[in-house]
């Protein structure tokens, strides 16, 4: 295992890369999913507020 | 031929609809393939005979750098559509691209610095491959601003594929660029006549992985043109009826 970490010497560079894609891929995901429900919320309410009585304004 | 699929793609409904299948599948696929690569590279392909075990920062360097052409490619294509069709999706997709492949660019160049320190013995060099693609990275971002500065949706969207369809130039650069420079970077190994020059044990895994990413894309894109397009046609009678509001 320990060797396999080690990857020849070479694990200051092969780790943070394969960390960093990590990161990317997260991100991309919370960023879009973040993106979406914002829109649906904001949908959702001009919706809402279209359907609802326009007496008492 | 008959063009209605076409058509029928560029409504917002159904658009919304069949993206909205497509997301789990491409997300699934992307995760098994995704894994299978990782091991493959990670664990079973063997290491190289020049470079050990510092090569395989491969299976995540070229499938960013492919992806982030790919991205590109897709975001100047969806532009164009939506500038020729003015079809409102189309300016959507194109404008869901740009912030996913300005991060895979980044991260095709962080992983190559990452790469070349050891075995150029630089994390930078201002060769033909590398500055083309910074060039990409600073692409995407004016494309992002660009859009960002113009609080008009249709005007933001015709300013950005303009900037998009230029910016395609620099794609054959960034692929030729190897052969038609004397660059520090690789050859192609992949898109070359005749065979690959890796062995399957190298290669499958690297395929697998740059399937993952493609798939994941998708994923990802649809995900955000969803919300695009909801943002747009949000006054529209279909997104009331989706979201089960009492009309």
């Amino acid at each position: 295992m320990m060797h396999w970490l080690a990857m020849g010497g070479y694990w200051p560079y092969v780790w943070p890369s394969y960390l960093l894609t990590l990161l990317v891929l997260v991100l991309n995901v919370t960023f879009a999913q973040r993106s979406a429900q914002r829109a649906r919320m904001d949908a959702l309410r001009r919706a809402q507020s279209a359907a609802a009585p326009q007496g008492r304004s | 031929m008959d063009w209605t699929w076409f058509h029928r793609f560029g409504s917002p409904p159904h658009f919304y609809r069949i993206a909205g299948k497509l997301i789990p599948w491409c997300a699934w696929l992307a995760a098994i393939s995704g894994v299978a690569g990782l091991i493959g590279g990670l664990v079973l392909a063997p290491p190289d005979y020049q470079q050990g075990e510092g090569y395989r920062i491969i299976y995540v360097h070229v499938p960013a750098a492919v992806l982030s052409t790919m991205a590109y490619a897709t975001m100047a294509t969806a532009a164009g559509v939506g500038l020729i069709w003015r079809m409102n999706v189309a300016h959507a997709v194109a404008a869901s691209c740009a912030g996913i492949g300005a991060s895979f660019t980044f991260l095709a160049l962080v992983t190559g610095s990452l790469w070349g320190r050891p075995m150029w013995g630089t994390y930078w060099q201002w060769d033909p491959r590398l500055t083309s693609e910074l060039v990409m990275l600073f692409l995407y971002l004016g494309y992002m601003g660009l859009r960002g500065a113009i609080d008009d949706t249709a005007r933001a969207d015709r300013a950005s594929a303009v900037l998009a369809l230029v910016g395609v130039i620099n794609l054959p650069i960034i692929h030729y660029s190897v052969d038609w420079w004397n660059s520090l970077h690789q050859g192609h190994t992949l898109l070359k006549f005749g065979k690959p020059s890796m062995p399957p044990s190298m290669l499958v895994p690297l395929l697998l992985a740059m399937l993952a990413f493609v798939l994941y894309f998708a994923a990802i894109v649809l995900v955000r043109a969803r919300g695009e397009v909801l943002r747009r046609e949000r006054n529209a009678r279909w997104i009331a009826e989706l979201l089960g509001a009492p009309s």
